[in-house]
């Protein structure tokens, strides 16, 4: 008999169960999206973003996000996501930014000598101050974890209430991507006599610049 | 009760550093976790309690269709579930994986389940360099320990000690700074990252309708371990099952809050499968091992079966009055504190230390916080009723089986009573404070005998 069959009968046996039951029903998952006016969720964002100890920029058009980057860039070399956003904003186009990778390789060389991470985000979540990103051609899961410094540029539409509303939007994430990521704040341990320190593994520090979606 | 580690317990007791380390840690977890919770921060939360605790008990109740539910998405999505009896198992598993591929570095991220089956030390047995990279779990595998606490591993080491640890391993300079010490750990990580040939995380939850994995971390170092390599294992104990996507919002709630305070950890990472077509990085073959390990074993007893609902959190070791004075090192297996007394008799059998039940004031904390409400208080005293009933069938416990012997001949024979009862009342201020009485007596008062009993008083009254 396979591990598998030895399991699955220890756990029947166990329950008292026969193969092939169905459970009894589920209640319906209580999902809680606060009833909140959508106009508030970049007030509250920026609040628990920068509480993390994030730093928020608001850009009223796509063509103010380049010369937020370019100040934040000085000097600097970064990687950016193909994400479709980034080219609208022009980020891209910037000198110090290199983007438009195809092969992981590439990508991961790049990603480990760079010292700003760019990337869109899919959603961010107001009440937790997070950024949430889904792995796709556009997005690489390293741009935001292997540079000191990751930057978000997305724009206000993208922002959704809390955890619960993401997963009214995405009630089965796995159907879109092989990996979602939530992102709140900069990489953290306090695993030496609890002191707090930031950077540990991935950015110890986080940038989000929200552009003001067109009417 | 006997057989407790009395030795290096009064070792953990005597020495004011490490007390001290235990009481601050703890101390601030749990002010950390009050802060979360409170009804002005988290009005629903015992609602989210009561949700988390009904979702576990569904899950585990019916864990057979929830575990073939996950395996056949976890297929639908590309990846491959590997079911292992025990830990010789997943060695097994992992090491002919890493044969076939020609792998010789395995970066792990912090799992609870891999520490149960010394993973590390199977692996290295057979040339395979399997390093962790979680921070306080790094200096623990240099210095050779077990994790002090499911939440933070090195808590009773100091910086000094790191300081130590790392110029002796790691040849560095000795340093107290522990920024700077971060910064050491980030470096020499950095390169294992990109150069391991596998990762190894564990999982916070197994999604069944999804076939995905959760990770929650802060460090970005499971990121990094199921991102970087080209093969992802995640090795979970089947009981991290969850029916749906749509329930992490209760769970993942929970969770951070109870853990450290933090309404959501930094990473949260939804995992299902291996790189699709057109994503550029992320592994190219995933594994998720299902472990049971003795856990069949938990799941046949209906009421102790909600030992199996505990999402490691670690609250209620942080509220454990005895685990703020022992510590974990005393704890005989990895997982310490009130969980850990409940869960180590039901895998290990009751008789291997039996003194683990009884090592509780029953207090009540522990269920208090447990943020999936499992009544530990409760399984405690099934637990101490079974250690005894063992004991007995064995031929053990004598001594106690014989004191209440007499005790119940005594108390059946009313004359001897009587006389007995006189004679305490005279003699009892004349005994010596030595033995197990002075031991007793040393840090409590031992209570007056009256000089005339109540049957005197009775029948002298009028």
């Amino acid at each position: 008999m396979s591990s598998r069959e030895v399991v699955l009968q220890n756990v029947r046996k166990a329950l008292n169960r026969a193969a092939g039951l169905l459970p009894t029903t589920l209640a319906a998952p209580r999902l809680r999206v606060p009833i909140m006016d959508r106009n508030r969720y970049l007030t509250l964002f920026g609040q628990n973003f920068e509480k993390l100890g994030g730093k928020l920029f608001f850009s009223q058009e796509p063509g103010e996000a380049a010369p937020v980057l370019a100040e934040l860039l000085q000097g600097k070399h970064a990687v950016a996501s193909n994400a479709p956003f980034l080219t609208t904003c022009g980020v891209t186009a910037l000198p110090q930014v290199q983007s438009g990778f195809t092969e992981r390789e590439a990508l991961r060389a790049a990603c480990s000598t760079a010292d700003v991470g760019i990337t869109s985000a899919d959603y961010a979540l107001a009440e937790t101050g997070t950024l949430v990103m889904l792995a796709s051609p556009a997005e690489a899961r390293l741009i935001s974890l292997l540079p000191p410094v990751h930057v978000a540029v997305f724009p206000r539409s993208r922002l959704l209430a809390n955890l619960d509303e993401l997963l009214t939007v995405l009630p089965n994430p796995a159907e879109q991507t092989s990996s979602m990521v939530l992102i709140t704040g900069p990489s953290r341990t306090a695993d030496i006599e609890q002191i707090l320190v930031r950077g540990v593994h991935g950015p110890g520090e986080i940038y989000a610049v929200i552009v003001e979606s067109p009417r | 009760m006997t057989g407790e580690p009395s030795e290096t317990i009064q070792q953990t007791l005597s020495d004011a550093r490490l007390q001290l380390a235990i009481y601050s840690a703890t101390n601030r977890l749990m002010t950390h976790r009050a802060g979360a919770v409170g009804p002005d921060l988290l009005p629903e939360y015992q609602e989210l309690r009561n949700d988390a605790n009904q979702l576990k008990k569904h899950t585990i109740d019916h864990l057979d269709y929830y575990l073939e539910l996950f395996e056949r998405n976890v297929i639908a999505y590309g990846g491959k579930v590997v079911y292992c009896t025990d830990s010789q198992e997943v060695a097994d598993f992992v090491l002919s994986l890493a044969k076939q591929r020609g792998a010789h570095l395995i970066v792990k991220s912090k799992s609870m389940t891999t520490e149960e089956i010394h993973f590390n030390e199977r692996l290295e047995k057979h040339q395979l360099e399997a390093v962790e990279t979680d921070l306080g779990e790094y200096i623990l595998q240099l210095a050779h320990q077990r994790p002090y606490h499911i939440v933070a591993p090195a808590l009773h080491l100091t910086r000094y000690d790191v300081a130590e640890i790392f110029s002796k391993n790691l040849g560095v300079e000795n340093e107290v700074v522990i920024e700077k010490q971060t910064r050491i750990a980030r470096v020499a990580l950095r390169e294992k990252f990109l150069r391991a040939d596998i990762g190894v995380t564990g999982a916070n939850f197994l999604v069944a309708d999804s076939g995905a994995v959760v990770v929650v971390e802060n460090e970005g170092n499971a990121r990094l371990t199921s991102s970087a390599p080209k093969i992802h294992i995640a090795v979970a104990g089947i009981e991290k099952l969850i029916p749906r996507a749509q329930d992490l919002g209760v769970f993942l709630t929970l969770l951070g809050r109870s853990a450290t305070g933090q309404p959501l950890t930094v990473y949260t990472s939804f995992l299902s499968g291996p790189r699709r077509s057109g994503e550029i990085d992320g592994p190219d073959e995933f594994y998720v091992v299902l472990l049971d390990n003795g856990r069949t074993k938990l799941l046949a007893d209906p009421e102790k079966r909600q030992s199996l609902y505990c999402i490691r959190c670690g609250a209620c070791l942080n509220h454990c009055p005895v685990y703020r004075k022992i510590g974990g090192h005393n704890y005989p297996w990895v997982y310490s504190g009130p969980i850990g007394a409940i869960i180590t008799p039901q895998f290990h059998g009751v008789l291997k230390d039996p003194w683990l039940p009884f090592a509780s004031s029953l207090c009540g904390a522990c269920a208090e916080v447990c943020p999936v409400n499992i009544e530990i208080p409760k399984l405690l005293l099934k637990l101490r009723s079974e250690v005894t009933d063992a004991q007995r069938r064995e031929g053990q416990g004598g001594m106690e089986r014989w004191a209440f012997g007499i005790w119940a001949w005594v108390m059946t024979h009313p004359r001897i009573y009587l006389m007995l009862a006189r004679m305490g009342g005279l003699f009892a201020p004349m005994l010596p404070k030595v033995g197990l009485l002075g031991k007793w007596a040393s840090q409590r008062e031992i209570p007056k005998v009256a000089k005339t009993s109540f049957h005197q008083w009775w029948r002298e009254r009028k």
